[in-house]
């Protein structure tokens, strides 16, 4: 069912990098105190895609992730449910499971995640299987390979079939900017990826160095912008990998609330991909609560 | 603080909203730990002394309008002793090693780091200037002035082989209110550097950081007279620059003043530097990065409120990219937040003064008068102390006052080009000539487009980026001379078969 190729150009303006790593690093110097801090930290674990995606994930530790998805501070009902929580795709029913009744989506990594070294029917079919057994989010790879080569309608024509594939699943589609190299190969794929029809760009897969960082995540969030008021179409951004302090979620967070503005600040249009950054989030927003850092051990493990 | 709503732009449902989620809560920087003198005397001789002329005035800060202190008000009898303290210190300290020289300049850049919160909270309360351009970049910067010339100050010989680099004497420079304590650092580290003396005078509304850096010179223990600082208003410069003890005179400052300065050493054994306006313009290609270009932009108006000599107001696009550049630049002109200095979330502080608010409020009605049309951000801007919104006139053609003067200010002019050729003809088409950015992709052209500008500073692909490495100066009426490095220093020393005899 793979979609014709397509004649559809992909070619975007330039990025110049000195100047985009400038305008993410003004930003960060950004203050945030108070009442903006506490605000900004619950919104960051409403964005959470609470992820495991490991060779020795089981369905124990996934219920585990599950639960504390659901209740991240369980002593605490002002703090909100994370997203989504990401597993592979085997361990979709078992998240689905835990999750039925919560707002927390099931996400599933597919298409030959991460390297995506695969053929299309198997690709596919992961996907169809991962929806089938429940999940309602798909993070699917690009092909790198195909990409860098410079043949970009392989690289579009396999997005459409996944988002046909996906049917009523969301599509993020992972980049993986760390193997792109440069901010103008970023940008070219997010366009490929808005005119393939991603709901989600994602950054990366969290298996290559670098992965998020906040030029990249400027940069994509400058495409969703100007895709929005050239189509009206919005599209979400996923920041994945390597984000670990609830400081650095900060950061982000001012990069989407100064680029995209309020359309964006909210769980349905940007994400953070992440398995260790609740812990910290969890530790300031106590901190914040009570005037002191708590004990490592007082948060939960999973 | 930039207010949410009611964007300059409305396109419908397609339009973003800011701020309507999530607001930063005020952060403000302490100022418990600055503690400013009721009332500053004259450094003279290494030593506080009390103005000949009896007369103080207050200096305020222009965020509020609160008079911070009173400085003295030097008159000519002031100023003869400051140029002969600063005559006494020459033999000794033109005498000293450049390796004891560097000592002290190197001592002098650590003493600024260590105190450097002190120096930003000062320097943003006395000038109206956020805290976060004060913290990141005015006191980070003159540190490095002081650093980068103490590498010089034994390497004299290795900048001019076989020219016998020699000081000239006693210095005098006259510095403006935009950087104060930056432009203090770049004139005396250089000048000390080389073996001279030092009398300055800063700007009459922004003397406080420049009489700080006075205690930094007695903590690193720098011979008295090496440098002496006068303050006091134009009277002040005046008597300074006619002032028969010096060797040199330095000026930065405005065109119309550089220009009396210039007959006023005429005839004299005297060296001059002057370092004047600008009317920069940025270059903005169809093949440029549009973003990055909006950023750079942004920066080259905005920045110090517009308050800099080589700020880019006026934005020379080319006509097929002119109504996307506009659309993207109205809408990150609204994002710029206007307010408290003081608040480290603040982008563009207080306009400095109630002369200079005027001066930019009269080039402005003359844009509207004559038909330009005036995008403005919509700030709610605080009741007390001087504001100006970020503000961008499109239609702007050459012969328009706010094409052609100088506004110093936030104030953009928007002009079109179509070709290459006409973009480097209008550029050029000013009285000034000291910055330059050049925006597009393409190599040849940056480097085609660069060999034409008449202008001492070119950047391409940004703005406002300044290095104590890099030499700074203007040509036609922006002035002459630089400031910064190897360059820099040639207008401290004297080389054999220069002017000055002996």
């Amino acid at each position: 069912m793979a979609a014709p190729s397509s004649p559809v150009e992909f070619r975007v303006s330039p990025v110049d990098a000195v100047a985009l790593e400038q305008r993410a690093a003004d930003l960060g110097t950004r203050s945030l105190k108070k009442a903006a801090k506490v605000q900004g930290l619950k919104l960051a674990i409403a964005m959470m895609d609470l992820t495991t995606l490991e060779g020795m994930d089981s369905p124990g530790k996934v219920r585990q992730l599950c639960q504390k998805a659901k209740r991240p501070l369980p002593a605490r009902a002002d703090v909100p449910s994370c997203a989504a929580v990401c597993v592979y795709p085997d361990l979709v029913p078992v998240a689905a499971e835990a999750l039925r009744g919560s707002t927390v989506q099931v996400a599933s990594v597919a298409t030959g995640f991460p390297a995506g070294r695969t053929d299309r029917a198997t690709k596919l079919r992961e996907v169809e299987l991962a929806v089938a057994a429940g999940a309602t989010e798909i993070d699917m790879v690009i092909d790198r390979g195909a990409f860098l080569s410079g043949r970009y309608g392989v690289v579009y024509d396999e997005i459409v079939a996944v988002k046909q594939a996906c049917g009523a699943a969301h599509l993020k589609v992972i980049l993986e900017t760390g193997e792109l190299k440069t901010y103008d190969n970023v940008r070219r794929a997010c366009r490929i990826a808005l005119l393939g029809g991603a709901d989600f760009l994602k950054t990366s897969t969290g298996k290559v160095q670098p992965a998020s960082t906040p030029p990249v995540v400027l940069l994509m969030l400058e495409t969703v912008r100007d895709w929005f008021l050239e189509t009206g179409n919005t599209v979400g951004v996923k920041a994945a990998g390597g984000i670990r302090t609830a400081k650095d979620a900060l950061k982000y967070l001012v990069l989407v609330a100064e680029t995209c503005g309020d359309r964006w600040m909210v769980p349905q249009w940007f994400r953070f991909g992440a398995s260790s950054l609740l812990t910290d989030v969890a530790m300031q927003l106590e901190k914040e609560r009570t005037g002191r850092y708590q004990r490592a051990f007082d948060f939960s493990a999973d | 603080m930039a207010k949410t709503k009611n964007e300059a732009t409305t396109e419908g449902a397609r339009e973003l909203t800011f701020g309507g989620v999530w607001n930063y809560a005020p952060s403000l920087e302490a100022v418990d730990h600055v503690t400013i003198a009721k009332r500053h005397d004259l450094f003279v001789g290494g030593e506080w002394v009390k103005p000949k002329s009896g007369q103080w005035f207050p200096t305020i800060d222009p965020a509020t309008e609160a008079v911070l202190s009173e400085v003295a008000q030097a008159n000519d009898k002031d100023v003869d002793a400051a140029v002969k303290a600063a005559a006494k210190a020459f033999p000794a300290w033109s005498r000293l090693s450049g390796e004891d020289r560097a000592r002290f300049l190197f001592r002098i850049a650590r003493i600024l780091l260590e105190r450097a919160r002190e120096f930003a909270v000062l320097e943003t309360l006395d000038n109206g200037k956020p805290i976060k351009e004060t913290r990141d970049v005015d006191v980070p910067l003159a540190a490095q002035h002081f650093f980068h010339h103490a590498g010089w100050a034994d390497k004299l010989d290795l900048l001019f082989p076989g020219q016998s680099p020699r000081p000239l004497g006693v210095v005098g420079q006259v510095i403006p209110w935009n950087f104060p304590l930056l432009m203090a650092a770049w004139t005396i580290a250089p000048a000390l550097a080389a073996g001279n003396t030092v009398v300055l005078k800063p700007a009459e509304t922004s003397p406080l950081t420049a009489l700080r850096l006075c205690e930094v010179f007695q903590q690193a223990g720098l011979p008295p007279g090496v440098v002496n600082v006068v303050t006091g208003d134009g009277k002040t410069g005046a008597a300074l620059v006619r002032h028969p003890g010096l060797a040199k005179v330095a000026f930065t400052g405005s065109t119309e003043v550089g220009k009396e300065i210039q007959r006023a050493v005429a005839g004299r054994m005297v060296e001059l530097t002057l370092e004047l306006g600008g009317k920069a313009a940025h270059l903005v290609f169809e093949d440029a990065a549009l973003d990055q270009a909006v950023e750079g932009v942004v920066r080259g108006i905005f920045f110090n409120q517009g308050h800099v000599c080589c700020a880019g107001s006026r934005l020379l696009v080319q006509e097929s990219v002119h109504d996307l550049l506009v659309e993207k630049l109205v809408r990150r002109m609204q994002r710029i937040r206007v307010g408290n200095p003081l608040d480290k979330n603040t982008d563009m502080g207080a306009i400095h003064s109630a002369a200079q608010l005027a001066r930019i409020r009269e080039l402005c009605d003359d844009g509207e008068q004559n038909g330009c049309t005036k995008l403005q951000a919509v700030c709610e801007l605080p009741s007390k102390g001087h504001w100006f919104p970020p503000t961008m006139f499109t239609g702007v053609s050459m012969s328009h006052r706010i094409a052609r003067e100088e506004v110093f200010g936030p104030v953009l002019s928007v002009l079109t080009f179509r070709t290459p050729e006409e973009a480097v003809e209008k550029a050029n088409n000013t009285s000034y000539g000291l910055s330059a950015g050049i925006w597009t992709d393409k190599g040849a052209r940056i480097l085609w487009l660069a060999e034409r500008m008449k202008a001492g500073v070119v950047w391409n692909n940004t703005f406002n980026r300044f290095d104590a490495a890099s030499p700074f100066g203007g040509m036609k009426e922006s002035g002459f001379g630089r400031e910064g490095g190897r360059q820099g220093m040639r207008a401290y020393v004297r080389l054999a078969g220069g002017l000055l005899p002996g």
